[in-house]
């Protein structure tokens, strides 16, 4: 059998996609075999599993090289964009063993499946033409199905698997469809080609009307506005591991997607997509914003927090620029590290009697567990955006980078939804402050969570003193992709 | 040295203010006025080598700031005239601290009240030892803000919270005249440093400004508007509605406050600012009327006010005009040695005032008192001096009170400065004289002569003062007899070229001062003989004639009741301004603010918020088919935009 690529070149390319995936598969066996395995070994496995293909990633070659006659490439954005990941899902993992061995739902079958939607995002993250891309987003999207639902005893979880699974394939119809139409009209699948076509055809009609399809289905993977709706309900049904999970990689993986298509096959388009780009951005601000003021439990506040803050984070994408990108590379780990922090807080509102969501609960927790209350407190005013903290300086990047392309009502309807933003993140810190102390959460926190907290407490406290590897990073990753 | 004479007052304030309940009481007094003790020593000591010496000195602490052309350094300036002041200042108020530990020894919050007495001083040394217009007016307000909060010291007294604030606020006009003055200057000049804009103000003579669409002359501009400011500060005529009312204030206050520093502050600056008035004619003329207008206005007032504090508070007013015409006439000279005696002896006098005030346990309407000679002797006696020299009293060419010399100077002064203008104030300044002479007198006679007319229980409780408070009244008495004749040579004898050393300019021509050696014998008999008069017809009307004044009061005659009313200043300023000023604020406050800002604005959007948010958790409703027909409708909404907006063909 003879390929029209050098085949041993291109595995050496994905070394640790492959790697990620025998490991997967060797996780799945040894689980399998050893069928009353705990979880938290293969979590332990899946953890180290992932801190290997990351030093694969980052040992890798950094110069931009293409796999497989084109259809996977390799560079500076895509590094970036899977090292965020794997920590992501790695600490997800960390964060679940003890959740789902007291909720009676631990399986072996949990870290395995993250391990895979992790494959299948470095997949996306990595495609070069729009079969791969469909590919990777599927492998992605059916673990997180499963995971949705993962606690199949929950009437709540299986609701909200059931309802990503159904939305979840309208938005891959939507999807698909958009890819037909763009192939119909340019004949190529090929990002390298679509870039080509991109250029004379920018302004037709057929093209552009499958850019806007493919845009929706990538919109609903980042949960922007108006294709958020199974956000809320899912983050609250699933269980908590899970919506910190969701909140966390796929976000990242989706965003670094939809900039790498945008940028690398969509770049000639830019004044058509940018303009979809900033209604979503916007709409996603003011609504995450909004809604999440009338919100009484705090995995469903999460949700529309999270929603708030994909739309922060494209309005560095929508801005066009290669600022723009260093901003939204900045946002995501900003956003990353404080997402990893606040779930790890939520996830030790645990009583004797169970875990607990509503954010009623955490009232008067200044006084009762003080440490734990500043944590919280600091990473909420991080979301809020209060300067010194680190979630000030996301905004920043993005809102300038945005006023440098002259987007002056973005920037501003950005500023306002932070405005309203603060106010319900302010609002449950006044709660811990004033309220009446109810029965304290079991203590000690469970040692993951507590390291987990205290390293995203610190990075959102002092991420002011030392900015600048950050910075540099994210800037070589956005030169990368730009150029 | 020099700076521990302004800071050493600050560290006291910081000292009794903040940590006053940790201290203690007692710490925080010693404290405060062992600081001002040793800051008024430093004081005399820099006096001694400054002003007699002829060494003036300005420290440069640090630049302030700097942006663009503005460039204003925080330095203390030194010179004859902040010497002076040094003097006056930290001496009065150095001797009311100590003072107020007797007076205030049942106050419940005394360390506060020495934290405010310090502050205050602070802020009139840094006014005082200014280097430019902007750091005066730091001084300025800062005098301003710790008035406010010493006459309000008893906040719990409504009056003195509506005291304190029409005292702020009547400042307010005044600062807001001497803003607009700093900002002209700094429009003119470019600086707001003393040494440069002095030295460039030749230069801008008979220069006009545009204002308004007038052109009006530079520095008359200028100097009126600082001028505005001197009145607010200094209770002139128009402005001086704030003082009688200050008196609600603790004893103390009134002395600190309407003696040596805050009300003299006009003056200083006016002396301060001599090189360019003395460039613009037409402000000199208005410094004199004003003056002089006050001068014989506030004494009317004084001759039928029954509140003993309030008539030396009227007395005050009258002799800021004295200092004002004199300066309006070119001589700052006569002016600044006026101020420096009438603090001796206005705060020997208001101190006095206190101690019977004490005797009498807080009662202050004089129709209460009467024959307290026999009880608190000394206090009378220390009175007595007061009196006779607010009044002038002296033998001409012999010996006389601090104030015969200062006064008499004044007005032979007035005289000398010729047919016009200066015999407009010689008239004012006799009549105020005689004036002064009849309120000296009476309260004199009302408080410490002829028969009782408090109650038995009163009494039977009347004492002297304990000493604390009576050795500030000594030393102030010394000063109120001994300030004039010792201190005359430097301030406007022979010595007084040497002794000024160029602080204060005087134009050339402008020689009223130095022509009061050639008035004629009855100009300087004058004072004398409408004193004597004052104080015959105070004598017959309250020790011969007891019962006249009543009768009079009683018919009620159409000057009688105009001056009783102290010239129907209140109404008529609470008629024009305060009511409209309400009715406006009112206005503001329930359509503007309430009504338009509230309901739009906070409350409005707040609600809106809400209502955003109900509307944006209704679309959650659950259902997959709304999901899902929120998705398509975003689609298409998207693709429609494209196709007719964004571009597409």
């Amino acid at each position: 059998m003879t390929f029209p690529f050098d085949l041993s070149a291109s595995l050496g390319i994905v070394k640790p996609e492959l790697v990620l995936a025998m490991g997967s598969m060797v996780l799945l066996v040894t689980g399998a075999f050893f069928g009353g395995a705990r979880q938290s070994a293969i979590s332990r496995g899946t953890v180290a599993l992932m801190i290997v293909v990351a030093a694969l990633v980052l040992t890798g070659s950094k110069e931009p090289a293409v796999a497989f006659g084109g259809s996977f490439v390799v560079n500076g954005f895509t590094v970036f964009a899977k090292v965020l990941i794997l920590a992501a899902s790695a600490v997800a993992i960390l964060m679940s063993d003890r959740y789902m061995e007291r909720t009676r739902a631990a399986r072996f079958e949990f870290p395995v499946l993250v391990a895979l939607a992790t494959l299948g995002m470095m997949m996306m993250v990595s495609a070069n033409d729009l079969i791969a891309l469909y590919v990777g987003l599927e492998l992605q999207s059916l673990s997180l199905y499963v995971l949705a639902s993962f606690s199949r005893d929950s009437l709540r979880s299986t609701e909200a698997g059931l309802k990503y699974f159904v939305l979840g394939a309208l938005a891959s119809c939507l999807l698909l469809y958009g890819m037909s139409l763009v192939y119909g009209f340019s004949g190529t699948l090929s990002f390298d080609a679509l870039k080509g076509v991109a250029a004379t055809g920018a302004s037709n009609i057929g093209f552009l009307v499958g850019l806007v399809f493919m845009l929706a289905g990538f919109a609903f993977k980042v949960s922007a506005v108006p294709f958020h709706m199974w956000t809320p309900d899912v983050y609250e049904g699933a269980p908590t591991p899970v919506t910190a999970f969701f909140a966390a990689a796929p976000k990242v993986a989706a965003i670094a997607l939809l900039t790498r298509v945008l940028f690398d096959a969509f770049g000639a388009a830019s004044d058509s997509w940018r303009q979809v780009i900033t209604f979503i951005s916007m709409a996603s601000m003011l609504l995450g914003a909004f809604a999440a003021i009338g919100q009484t439990n705090i995995k469903r506040l999460m949700a529309y927090s999270s929603i708030a803050n994909m739309g922060f984070a494209l309005v560095g994408l929508a801005a066009g620029s290669e600022q723009g990108v260093e901003g939204l590379l900045i946002y995501l780990v900003i956003y990353l590290a404080m997402t990893a922090g606040i779930f790890a807080c939520i996830l030790a509102m645990r009583r004797r009697e169970g875990h607990v969501e509503d954010i009623d609960d955490l009232a008067g927790l200044a006084k009762a567990q003080p440490v734990y209350a500043f944590a919280l407190t600091a990473l909420l005013f991080s979301y809020a955006g209060i300067p010194p903290l680190a979630g000030f300086f996301g905004k920043f990047y993005v809102f300038s980078a945005a006023v440098e392309q002259g987007m002056w009502v973005l920037a501003v309807v950005g500023v306002l939804a932070s405005v309203v933003g603060a106010f319900y993140y302010v609002r449950i810190v006044m709660l811990m402050i004033n309220g009446e102390p109810r029965q304290s959460f079991v203590r000690p926190m469970d040692v993951e969570l507590r390291v987990i907290a205290f390293a995203a407490t610190a990075f959102t406290l002092f991420f002011v003193l030392m900015p600048a590897p950050l910075l540099d990073a994210a800037s070589a990753a956005a030169a990368a992709l730009v150029n | 040295m020099l700076s521990a004479i302004v800071v050493l007052p600050l560290l006291g304030a910081i000292v009794a203010g903040l940590f006053g309940r940790m201290i203690g009481h007692r710490p925080a007094e010693i404290i405060t006025t062992g600081l001002l003790v040793l800051s008024a020593v430093l004081s005399c000591a820099a006096f001694g080598k400054i002003a007699l010496g002829g060494e003036p000195v300005t420290l440069t602490v640090f630049t302030w700031i700097t942006s663009g052309t503005f460039d204003v350094t925080w330095s203390l300036r030194f010179d004859t005239l902040t010497a002076v002041m040094l003097v006056v200042v930290t001496g009065v108020s150095s001797l009311v601290h100590v003072y107020s530990i007797g007076y205030m020894h049942e106050d419940p919050h005394r360390a506060r009240f020495f934290s405010y007495l310090s502050l205050f001083t602070f802020a009139m040394l840094m006014l005082v030892t200014a280097d430019n217009f902007l750091q005066m007016f730091f001084g300025w307000e800062g005098v301003g803000l710790a008035s406010y909060l010493l006459i309000g010291f008893w906040f719990k007294k409504p009056e003195a919270n509506t005291a304190a604030m029409k005292a702020f606020i009547v400042n307010r006009v005044g600062d807001f005249g001497f803003a607009l003055g700093i900002f002209a200057i700094f429009v003119v000049f470019g600086t707001l440093s003393f040494d440069e804009v002095f030295s460039a103000t030749p230069a801008m003579v008979g220069t006009t400004i545009d204002l308004g669409g007038f052109k009006v002359d530079t520095l008359t501009a200028i100097c009126l508007l600082l001028f505005m400011g001197a009145m607010g500060k200094s209770a002139q005529f128009l402005l001086h509605t704030w003082l009688p009312d200050a008196m609600e204030g603790p004893t103390p206050v009134s002395a600190l406050i309407h003696a040596a520093t805050m009300v003299t502050a006009g003056v200083f600056l006016v002396c301060r600012a001599s090189p360019m008035f003395e460039h613009a004619p037409d402000a000199l003329m208005v410094v004199t009327i004003i003056g002089g207008v006050t001068a014989f206005f506030a004494a009317t007032i004084g001759m039928f006010q029954n509140d003993i504090k309030r008539v030396i508070a009227y007395s005050t007013c009258s002799q800021l005009g004295y200092m004002f015409f004199a300066a309006g006439l070119s001589a700052y000279q006569a002016a600044m040695f006026h101020l420096f005696t009438h603090a001796f002896f206005k705060a020997l006098l208001f101190l006095g005032a206190g101690s019977v005030i004490h005797a009498m346990h807080h009662e202050q309407d004089m129709r209460k008192m009467g024959g307290l000679a026999k009880h608190i002797p000394v206090t009378w006696a220390l009175m007595l001096v007061g009196t006779l020299a607010l009044t002038g009293f002296g033998i001409p060419h012999v010996i006389g009170t601090a104030g015969f010399y200062s006064k008499d100077a004044i007005i032979e002064t007035a005289y000398a400065a010729g047919p016009g203008l200066g015999w407009f104030a010689f008239i004012m300044a006799i009549s105020a004289a005689f004036m002064t002479s009849f309120y000296s007198w009476r309260v004199m006679f009302m408080t410490f002569h002829g028969k009782h007319r408090m109650d038995e229980e009163t009494l039977s409780h009347v004492h002297e003062s304990p000493t604390v408070m009576m050795i500030p009244l000594y030393i102030l008495g010394i000063g109120a007899l001994v300030a004039g004749i010792a201190f005359y040579q430097y301030f406007i004898g022979e010595a007084e070229h040497a002794f000024w050393a160029g602080s204060i300019f005087v134009a050339e021509g402008h020689n009223a001062l130095e022509a009061r050696h050639h008035v004629p014998e009855w100009v300087i008999m004058a004072p004398l003989t409408v004193t004597v008069m004052g104080f015959l017809v105070a004598y017959y009307f309250y020790i011969r004639r007891p019962e006249l004044p009543a009768q009079m009061a009683a018919r009620e005659g159409m000057g009688y009741t105009f001056i009783y009313n102290k010239w129907y200043f209140d109404e008529i300023y609470d008629f024009l301004f305060v009511r409209p000023t309400q009715a406006l604020g009112r206005f503001l406050w329930k359509r503007g603010d309430q009504g338009v800002i509230d309901r739009f604005g906070p409350d409005g959007i707040a609600a809106r918020v809400m209502d955003v948010t109900r509307r944006a958790m209704r679309l959650q409703s659950g259902y997959i088919y709304h999901y899902a027909f929120v998705m398509l409708i975003g689609v298409a909404g998207l693709v429609t935009w494209l196709m007719f907006a964004g571009g597409a063909q």
